[in-house]
């Protein structure tokens, strides 16, 4: 039996979550496929940080959009996937970096964006007293905040379905081939025929991509994540740094969220991360210098997700650029849970129209395609 | 003492686990010339059987029983052997490429081993009940290390409720240390000893047959023995009353201590963190870890030995130990003598004989597995059994999403307490097996350490360069 769809999405991460649910909302019929379950690797196990700060300019106004969603979540998903609004706040470790931060803030400015706010050492003593005195300051990003990651991309996908999606899970994609103007999607439960399909297969996309004859030098990357036991109420908005690779948040049950970068060792075909601890112990030196009130926390766990880091550090976005009716989202080297709302919009819109307000320029797989 | 600055950077062969297996394998490879290193979490070795074998104050061997004097011997010839023998030593991870990550007082180190043995046997079947949470509610287990590690016996109106052969000993042991007991509450199922018939041949030849027979006569002799079809603890702040069904008939105790026991299940955690693939034993209702005839799991280089391989019991943990170290000490150094692991496999069979007899009887009832609603499944994050059947329901498909939406599994205990009543809970609301459910994957670090802890690793020499440069 051959299934038909409107549009085949590739991947059940919040991003082809979200793309499931916009299309939906449009009136079309997808069936979104994935090899495991929805939010099983980066979507349902990242930081969960709801950050517009410190992003490339290519992204900001994707990130500016999907905040606009993110505020009203509850309306979009009925689940307000945890989502609490307390700040990103970038801590300078030192004047030299103070000084960048400043130039940063100032030049977002001349361009147009007012999100980042350069704020002295007392505004950061009062946003996080915890912070150690050596810090000269920072830059705040008020509106962002933090959700629950696999409870958002489960509240998209419950979304999508009751609209109209189908989702496919446990089922993984063998083949794409294309008749006339209809694709054909091969599939481990059947073939799916589908005038478009979106690539937002995360750490597994350089695969659909090839098998569309687009390369693309994907890296599979596992950044590290620990989680404390619970310890009292400290601080409120997500602390990141710069310098040193770190992320630190607590969410509203007491445990706070140690990440910021450092990297396991991914093997995507097992589903399988091995930490490197010695890394980690990296992050809680960090942690013991910037917030002595947690150097007697206790560890409870460490875990990876598997996602896709391109070499530019920015992620692919928009039509094939070898296949017509073929889109691609992947790619989001580690901050892509923020936009995921706001891009499977855009995309839905890309789609169903032809067209998007929200500039993409940057972001299209044609900058890795070898000429 | 050892301390985490002393250890080398790297051992032939890394036994976690000072129980009958750890000691037993350690032996074994030491004395072949293997370089060797058991860590054991505790002040001493001898694991929970032989708990306190080097330090425990009751002198009287009555009490304990001459079955556990044997691990004074199997201490002693570790300790001989020459293999370094580090306790207090918490092995907080483990992965595939045998990366042993353990603690020392406070101050972490990451070891390499070429070989690895997990030896950290097993862990009380959850039982949970309702009132299971309150004070004087504790496990047969945790009264048997105060026993043995202190010579501590409860104090008050003490009743002990479940089955299986544990309840038995540690109720023994409890009368000849001078304690009272004023009954015990049996869980078997009568149904069970039907099913059991089957294997009382095999039975007949195992060793359990005549130490349990006379167990079984010593405890009935002094306490009386009621069997119950379901039981809840009850009280303001502290256990008070115990409630049971006994034959259809209610009845009540006053108690201030009831010490629950339905049999013991593999310790998985750290073999599970490691990647070794585990299947659903449906005999013992538990998860246990694929191996080969070495105790070999399917990581490569890591092995389990003793109860974590599955249940048989300590001297059967002991042939189990030997049997790995074996392999071990065959990979590692072709060139050295070991005993012909062909006339350990007969020990250990011997000793595995009597399994069948017991796991059917002492089968525990799905109503002591599989908890009425109100009832808490998950202690650290407080979620009950109905809120797990009404996940179930709404197409929560295993535990792994379940720590989601719901946490259990999420606290310190890392899913001790609650792993197998969770996987259990959604295969019966689900109307699926145990064995598709599956399991937590389980997150290192298997035994919290603190972020200071943590913080003490050692500098890595290419971290010291990015430092400076």
């Amino acid at each position: 039996m051959v299934r038909t769809a409107d549009v085949v999405v590739i991947g059940g991460g919040l991003h082809g979550c979200s793309t499931a649910l916009h299309l939906a909302l449009r009136g079309l019929k997808p069936i979104l496929v994935e090899k495991d379950y929805a939010g099983r690797h980066a979507s349902g196990v990242n930081a969960g940080g709801v950050r517009q700060l410190a992003r490339d300019i290519a992204e900001i106004p994707l990130s500016l959009s999907s905040m606009a969603i993110w505020e009203h979540i509850e309306e979009l998903v009925g689940d307000d996937c945890g989502f609490a609004s307390h700040g990103t706040v970038l801590v300078a470790e030192s004047e030299a970096e103070f000084a960048d931060f400043r130039a940063r803030v100032d030049d977002l400015r001349l361009k147009g964006f007012t999100h980042e706010e350069l704020i002295d050492r007392a505004e950061l003593k009062r946003l996080v007293p915890a912070v150690s005195d050596h810090c000269p300051g920072g830059v705040v990003s008020r509106r962002d905040g933090a959700a629950d990651p696999f409870r958002t991309t489960q509240a998209f996908r419950k979304r999508a379905i009751e609209k109209g999606a189908e989702v496919m899970e446990g089922t993984t994609v063998t083949g794409l081939s294309r008749v006339d103007k209809t694709w054909r999607v091969e599939t481990s439960a059947g073939p799916i025929e589908a005038l478009k399909v979106v690539n937002a297969a995360g750490a597994w996309a350089d695969r659909i991509a090839a098998m569309l004859g687009e390369p693309v030098p994907l890296e599979v990357i596992a950044p590290m994540l620990m989680v404390t036991s619970r310890v009292p109420a400290f601080i409120e908005p997500v602390v990141i740094l710069r310098s040193r690779k770190l992320s630190f948040k607590q969410t509203g049950n007491g445990t706070v969220v140690i990440g910021g970068g450092h990297r396991a060792t991914p093997f995507r075909d097992q589903n399988r991360t091995v930490l490197d601890w010695e890394k980690l112990a990296i992050s809680a030196r960090t942690v013991w210098e910037l917030f002595p009130i947690m150097r007697e926390a206790t560890i409870v766990r460490a875990w990876a997700g598997i996602e896709a880091r391109m070499p530019d550090e920015i992620p692919v976005i928009g039509p094939s650029s070898t296949s017509e009716g073929v889109y691609h989202q992947f790619g989001f080297s580690a901050h892509g849970f923020q936009l995921g709302p706001g891009t499977g919009a855009m995309m839905a819109e890309l789609i169903a129209t032809g067209a998007t307000n929200v500039p993409i320029d940057g972001l299209g797989i044609a900058r890795f395609v070898a000429r | 003492m050892t301390e985490a600055s002393d250890l080398a950077s790297a051992y032939d062969l890394v036994v976690i686990g000072g129980g009958p297996a750890g000691l037993a394998a350690a032996a074994l490879a030491a004395r072949a010339g293997v370089s060797t290193v058991l860590f054991d979490e505790n002040p001493g070795v001898g694991g929970q059987i032989y708990r306190g074998i080097t330090s425990t104050p009751l002198k009287k061997r009555a009490v304990l029983g001459e079955d556990y004097w044997a691990g004074a011997e199997l201490a002693a010839e570790a300790k001989a052997s020459g293999a370094l023998i580090v306790t207090g030593a918490t092995v907080w991870s483990l992965d595939p490429t045998r990366q042993v990550g353990v603690s020392i007082a406070g101050k972490a180190r990451m070891i390499e081993a070429r070989r690895v043995i997990i030896a950290t046997g097993s862990l009380e079947r959850p039982f949970p009940i309702p009132g299971w949470t309150l004070p004087g509610v504790m496990t047969a287990g945790a009264a048997q290390t105060a026993l043995k590690a202190h010579g501590l016996v409860p104090n008050g109106r003490v009743l002990l409720a479940g089955c299986g052969p544990l309840l038995w000993l540690l109720a023994a042991q409890m009368l000849r240390a001078g304690a009272r007991i004023e009954a015990i509450l049996d869980t078997t199922l009568r149904a069970n000893w039907l099913r059991a018939v089957p294997h009382l041949p095999d039975f007949l030849l195992s060793p359990y047959w005549s130490k349990g027979l006379a167990l079984l006569r010593e405890v009935r002799a002094k306490v009386p023995v009621i069997p119950i079809e379901r039981l809840s603890a009850r009280g303001e702040g502290k256990l008070q009353q115990v409630d049971y069904v006994s034959r259809g008939k209610d009845s009540r105790r006053q108690a201030d201590v009831l010490l629950l026991h339905q049999g013991v299940v593999p310790n998985v955690n750290l073999a599970n963190a490691a990647g070794v693939a585990h299947r659903w034993n449906e005999r013992q209702i538990c998860f246990e870890p694929v191996l080969d005839v070495d105790f070999g799991s399917s990581v490569p280089g890591i092995a389990i030995a003793g109860d974590g391989a599955g249940i048989a019991g300590g001297t059967a943990a002991a042939e189990r130990g030997r049997i790995a170290a074996i392999a071990a000490v065959r990979a590692l150094k072709p060139s050295a003598s070991v005993p012909d692991p062909q006339s350990v496999r007969q020990k250990l069979q011997r000793e595995e004989l009597g399994r069948g007899f017991l796991d059917t009887l002492y089968r525990p009832a799905d109503a002591f597995r599989l908890p009425e609603d109100e009832t808490i499944a998950c202690r650290c994050e407080e979620v009950t059994a109905k809120q797990i059947r009404d996940m179930a329901a709404i197409g929560c498909e295993g535990p792994n999403q379940m720590k989601a939406f719901l946490r259990c599994g999420m606290g310190p205990c890392q899913g001790r307490l609650c792993g197998l009543t969770v996987t259990e809970l959604i295969a019966a609301s689900r109307h699926t097996r145990p064995a598709d459910v599956g399991y937590y994957r389980l997150r290192p670090p298997v035994k919290p350490i603190t972020l200071a802890e943590l913080a003490s690793l050692p500098i890595s020499e290419a971290e010291r360069k990015a430092v400076e440069r």
